[in-house]
């Protein structure tokens, strides 16, 4: 089984809102990048390619690329500038974007 | 200003709904992304790093309070409660659901106002002087002109599938204020030595990749064939200019490949085809769009206000904002003047839902019920009585709109880079503020002077930092955002294309560095009268460059 060099999700955005959206490792397309599909395999990359196209074809999703990640104690994250902020929203509006969503259901949580 | 007349309307509502299908047949599945990228982008449908983004066309900046206040309300009910004005007068909203958009657009055709030709291979909206009909410097009104090409470039079927976009600006004073020769193609308005009106026309200009300024392709051009000789232009550019690399496939390259005496041949040889043709305006027909745009009903004031020059002499704050923000009016008693969105700290060019609705009403009650857009990203109240302007710097004070800095060094322009844009290589805003914290002192900015400070996120350069006193160019090296810096441009009448000084400096050097181009151009300027880009005429890059980098240079 050949390893790539470094894991690998895909990514596109939601056809309907324009949602930024991961692969999970269920098909499911997520809208967090910790819950994304982290791929570490030639095999699995050919696998989620499928996957992604045939959401792309089903209209469920727009232009499904595939970013570098880390994994870190079983979470995802982008090592890329654009990845980070496409994964958290625009670094000078945090009241925006998914970091603002987190942030509101740390909140609930913690209430 | 324009209103539509019954085509518009019927053409406006037609596209509307034809849009709302075309999404309809998106979502069903009918229409791949493939086959709907090119129709979306033609309706101001980007897809951005967050969100689908709308950019609604203003054209040549102009707009009245109730399309404002339809702006607020499309930022409140679809968006996020703000909108963004970009360096084409236009606003874009960063995050409407391509459900909603249909929507809309609806809501838009309901106040006049639409989307189309925003983005894509198509001549885009056409812009102008924001102080258009208000200047004092102005020997015509530019916008009939800009109306005329809006209305000849709106689903021109030759030119809505061009080898790149298409952009065009009018000015009609010899005060540069709309970037002209930065334009695909530039038209300044003139009167000849009989006093008639004409244009000198400029062509292939433009920033990018590889900036380029405009170079004169007429220098009279009769008002009558302003139509023949773009369209003969367009004919010319559509035949010949590059379709195999999009990056050389903007009219400046076809001019710079080609020669401009050779362009300018085969477009005399196309413009002598058809100028007798159809295009042809008679003098009628300008009059007629004319008549949309003449000058409010003024009244006889004295040349200076009263109620003003005891406001100024009495308030320094308004004093302060009058000096940077406050501009000389064509009729006596009005000024016109600059909403800087551009507050310490702020986004360049953000506005929110509420700013706009109190802009609106400032517009209403008190210009005529005309605003502007301007390519520098800020709103203009175009026609103010001198007297009015002290209830109305109190009103834009207690709703922080009375940013004192109009064309001063934190009166930025800055794309929205890495925060929204999916093609940009690294961030602005956040530049941006950075540099407007670290200048908020007023006292220091008026020492200062005038300056033109641009920030772009990436080499296409919508943030215009070639044209910039001072440009920044966000880059992404080996994964850290790395800032390059150019001296000595300028998008006014003396155009010119700023030159990098040396190597990028890091997201926390890229404020110092500014800083310390500041410091060498006050320390060698010969009085404070030399502004920063005298003074760069003057020396050069030498001085910056020893500032900048002190070891390098002593090598």
């Amino acid at each position: 089984m050949t390893t790539l060099k470094n894991p690998i999700a895909f990514t596109a955005n939601r056809l309907l809102d324009g949602e930024a959206v991961w692969l999970s490792a269920n098909g499911q397309w997520v809208e967090t990048v910790e819950a994304a599909w982290a791929i570490h395999t030639l095999a699995d990359k050919a696998l989620a390619e499928g996957m992604a196209s045939k959401a792309d074809a089903d209209n469920h999703v727009v232009e499904p690329y595939s970013i570098d990640v880390a994994v870190n104690a079983g979470s995802v994250w982008p090592t890329k500038n654009r990845e980070v902020i496409r994964a958290q929203g625009p670094t000078i509006r945090l009241d925006l974007g998914k970091q603002a969503q987190n942030q509101a259901q740390n909140q609930a949580r913690a209430a | 200003m324009y209103r539509y007349d019954e085509f518009d309307r019927d053409f406006v509502k037609a596209r509307v709904s034809q849009f709302r299908e075309q999404v309809e047949r998106r979502v069903s599945g009918e229409l791949s992304e493939d086959n709907f990228k090119p129709i979306r982008l033609q309706n101001g449908v980007y897809l951005q790093l967050h969100a689908y983004m709308l950019r609604v066309a203003v054209p040549y900046g102009t707009l009245n309070s109730a399309q404002m206040r339809m702006l607020a309300h499309i930022a409140r009910k679809y968006d996020r409660g703000y909108g963004h004005l970009t360096t084409r007068q236009n606003i874009q909203f960063n995050w409407p659901k391509l459900a909603d958009i249909p929507n809309i657009l609806e809501d838009l055709a309901s106040v006049e106002m639409h989307a189309i030709q925003t983005s894509g291979n198509c001549i885009r909206n056409v812009t102008a002087d924001h102080l258009a009909g208000a200047a004092a410097d102005e020997v015509a009104d530019p916008r009939p002109y800009a109306e005329i090409l809006r209305q000849w470039s709106t689903v021109h079927p030759e030119f809505l599938h061009l080898p790149r976009k298409f952009k065009i600006a009018v000015i009609a004073s010899p005060n540069d204020r709309a970037a002209m020769q930065f334009h695909d193609i530039g038209l300044e308005v003139r009167k000849n030595d009989a006093g008639e009106l004409g244009l000198r026309v400029f062509v292939g200009g433009g920033l990018g990749r590889t900036p380029m300024v405009a170079k004169e392709i007429r220098d009279f051009l009769p008002e009558k064939d302003l139509l023949s000789y773009c369209e003969a232009i367009l004919r010319v550019y559509n035949l010949s200019g590059r379709r195999d690399n999009k990056y050389k496939a903007r009219i400046k390259i076809l001019v710079h490949e080609t020669g401009l005496e050779e362009l300018k041949e085969q477009v005399e040889a196309e413009f002598q085809r058809i100028k007798d043709g159809v295009l042809q305006l008679p003098r009628e027909s300008v009059g007629a769009i004319e008549a949309y745009f003449a000058p409010p009903p003024f009244e006889a004031l004295p040349a200076t206000g009263e109620i003003l020059a005891g406001a100024v002499s009495q308030n320094a704050a308004f004093n302060r904002w009058t000096r940077q923000n406050v501009h000389a009016h064509r009729q006596d008693g009005y000024a016109s003047l600059t909403i800087a969105l551009k507050g310490t700290g702020e986004a360049p060019g953000d506005v929110t839902a509420d700013q706009m609705d109190v802009i609106a009403d400032l517009a209403e009650r008190y210009s005529f019920d005309e605003l502007r857009f301007s390519h520098e990203q800020n709103a203009i109240l175009p026609h103010v009585k001198q007297d009015d302007l002290p209830a109305i710097y109190d009103v834009l004070v207690e709703h922080a709109l009375a940013a004192p800095n109009a064309g001063l060094i934190t009166d930025m322009i800055a794309c929205p880079g890495l925060d929204y844009c999916a093609l940009a290589t690294a961030r602005s805003i956040p530049v941006a503020q950075s540099i407007s914290k670290r200048f908020a002192n007023m006292d220091r900015q008026e020492q200062i002077g005038a300056l033109k400070l641009k920030i772009s996120g990436c080499i296409n350069a919508c943030g215009h930092h070639h044209a910039g006193h001072i440009g920044i160019l966000g880059l992404d090296k080996r994964g850290e955002e790395t800032y390059q810096v150019t001296l000595g441009g300028s998008g006014d009448e003396q155009a010119a294309v700023g030159e990098i000084v040396g190597r990028g400096f890091a997201a926390d050097e890229i404020t110092d560095a500014v800083e310390t181009i500041v410091t060498v151009y006050l320390e060698e300027r010969q009085s404070k009268d030399e502004t920063f880009i005298e003074t760069y005429r003057r020396v050069g890059a030498a001085p910056f460059k020893i500032g900048l980098y002190p070891a390098q240079e002593a090598a």
